[in-house]
């Protein structure tokens, strides 16, 4: 069947990933957002009292937007497994959807920071011979991760081509 | 070459003095300027005394050290003096075997054989130094081999496509943008001159002039004497002026092709053609990558009929963009078009310089489709096919959303379908069957 929009999934819906993934970047943009406001609110006290209200009130509701962004952002990332190829989609402003087939996989990667592990996370990140492909996968459940990798790499091996 | 016991090969013997003279060279060079300064010669004297004793030590040691050895399957390397290592690259999946031959070298009857792999940063297994008799002989053993046929069989014969002739070399050369700009100087120079009355000013004008002859030797010398040749090896493209190149490409390895047309070409019908071959990658080898550096547009689309056997590109039929793509493009949004048979997609963009890419559906590697804030809002979308790094890149710009979603779907479907009917990497077993036998020694 033929999707009516164009980032619409392939037939079946799309794999959402953790909402883990949220609360760890929401938490990652508010401390730093926070930190930035209160150093260039200080900086501001020093020019006007009026200033530093300016800047903290905007900084405050732009700290508050990115809550909303991150949310958005995150929910925006899918995956679908098809028989042959694994489809990735993301972006809210600039969206974006990937096709790797199975069979054009060189390798996988699954990568976890410090924070992600403290949140139990994990990415999964494709590559191909082609630089370009650019077809990662964040927040997924280390053990999501783990069976997505073996199941990539078994699938990959069984429809491997040359370059 | 004599062999050792295991089969191992060595380096010609003279590759320690080519690989390094050049060092030798800046030495003195650093030298000779120093001498000009305040240094005590005597102290640079001790200082070469020294330093070439080790160096030739060392250039020595590393040409011992260096041991290959051509297997049925396999190329083995050995280097390292401190640090061994070794390296086996699949022969099953050479992209190119380029043999080498820069002017020292020449001068000596040496060359270097390159065996391209896809992956890494530039050539991973280059044999620097061979005689010029062993690195022909080697690399026809490397893609017999390669292609799964016994290693002593003969080198394949060949038959020319293309002969770029000089005059058409050098005049495409000067068809450029920096042949305008510098034009436009020297104009200028002499309109201030006149204006002036200041006749010295007209001096300017001779290193203008001057630098436009050893800028356009360094544009034409890698593409002199350009010559594709077809063989049951692949495609052979022979070029150069000091340092010349022979370039073997064997069947199945072109990823992708790009047809370019300069502006100041198309009066002449003349255009570039450019393909990606995942072995060329990494500096110093963008001048690899042109299958043909100037050619008039039919003796191009003949030439790539062979390449690619069974696809017209000028077949294809194209279709345009929706109007409202004018608006991200206002330029070019007329010329932009797309269209695909079961073996190829043909992607045209460009307006002062058109360029054709042309991606084979089997060797795509993935796509993608991705939309913008101002593309969604005049619902259009864009499609990449990613290939291998290289000179293509097939970017389907501004279609119609719904088109682009369909292109997308339409696309992974037919890579699959002509996936499944590639040839295989050794180009001369049959296709689907079991490897020809290979009489090992």
């Amino acid at each position: 069947m033929t999707p009516s929009e164009p980032f619409d999934p392939p037939g079946e819906p799309w794999v959402r990933v953790s909402p883990k993934l949220a609360t760890l970047r929401r938490w990652i943009s508010v401390v730093s957002g926070l930190i930035m406001v209160a150093g260039v609110t200080v900086l501001a006290w020093f020019v006007a009292t009026w200033l530093a209200v300016l800047v903290a009130v905007v900084g405050l509701a732009m700290v508050a937007w990115g809550w909303v962004v991150v949310g958005r952002s995150v929910r925006s990332w899918g995956y679908a497994e098809r028989a042959d190829d694994l489809l990735v989609t993301s972006g809210v402003l600039n969206r974006q959807l990937v096709v790797v087939p199975y069979g054009r996989m060189q390798f996988v990667d699954v990568t976890a920071g410090p924070l992600d592990r403290r949140f139990g996370l994990a990415t999964v990140q494709l590559h191909t011979a082609a630089a370009a492909t650019d077809a990662q996968i964040p927040g997924l459940v280390p053990a999501e991760a783990a069976r997505l990798r073996d199941r990539l790499a078994a699938r990959g091996e069984a429809g491997a081509a040359g370059v | 070459m004599s062999e050792d016991r295991e089969g191992f090969r060595r380096l010609h013997p003279l590759t320690p003095i080519l690989r390094g003279w050049k060092v030798f060279a800046a030495a003195v060079a650093i030298a000779a300027q120093q001498a000009y300064g305040d240094v005590e010669i005597s102290w640079l004297l001790i200082a070469i005394a020294v330093s070439i004793p080790i160096g030739a030590a060392y250039g020595v040691l590393s040409w011992w050290s260096t041991h290959y050895r051509i297997g049925d399957d396999d190329l083995r390397l050995e280097t390292g003096v401190l640090f061994k290592r070794s390296r086996r690259v699949r022969l099953d999946r050479l992209q190119a075997v380029d043999v080498v031959r820069p002017l020292v070298a020449r001068a000596l009857g040496l060359a270097e054989v390159r065996l391209e792999v896809a992956g890494g940063s530039s050539s991973e297994a280059p044999l620097a130094y061979l005689s010029e008799a062993s690195a022909q002989q080697l690399r026809a053993e490397l893609l017999a081999r390669a292609a799964g046929l016994q290693h002593d069989t003969p080198e394949a014969p060949e038959a020319v496509l293309l002969e770029v002739p000089l005059s058409r070399l050098i005049e495409a050369t000067l068809r450029s943008g920096a042949t305008i700009g510098g034009l436009f100087v020297l104009f200028g120079v002499f309109v201030i001159a006149g204006i002036a009355r200041e006749w010295s000013v007209l001096s300017l004008a001779i290193p203008i002039a001057l630098a436009a002859v050893p800028v356009t030797m360094s544009l034409v010398g890698p593409h002199f004497g350009f010559t594709v040749a077809e063989s049951p090896d692949g495609l052979r493209v022979r070029r150069g002026l000091l340092e010349t190149r022979n370039q073997t490409v064997p069947p199945g390895r072109v990823q992708a092709v790009r047809i370019v047309e300069p502006w100041l070409w198309r009066s002449q019908g003349w255009c570039r053609v450019e393909v990606t071959v995942a072995g060329y990658v990494g500096t110093g080898q963008e001048a690899a990558s042109v299958l043909c550096p100037v050619a008039p547009r039919a003796e191009a689309l003949q030439l790539l009929a062979r390449v690619l056997p069974g696809i017209d590109i000028d077949a294809v039929p194209l279709t345009g963009v929706p109007p409202q793509a004018r608006w991200l493009d206002p330029f070019a949004w007329r010329q932009l078009g797309v269209g695909a048979d079961n073996r190829v997609l043909v992607n045209r963009s460009g307006r002062l310089t058109r360029r054709l890419d042309v991606v084979l559906h089997e060797k795509m590697q993935s796509v993608r489709l991705s939309q913008g804030p101002l593309q969604r809002r005049l619902g259009l979308a864009t499609v990449h096919l990613d290939v291998t790094p290289g000179p293509v890149h097939a970017n389907v710009a501004h279609r119609a959303a719904a088109d682009a979603r369909a292109l997308l779907d339409a696309e992974v479907d037919r890579a699959r379908l002509s996936r499944a009917s590639a040839g295989p990497d050794r180009w001369m077993t049959p296709p689907g069957g079991a490897a020809a036998p290979i009489v090992t020694r």
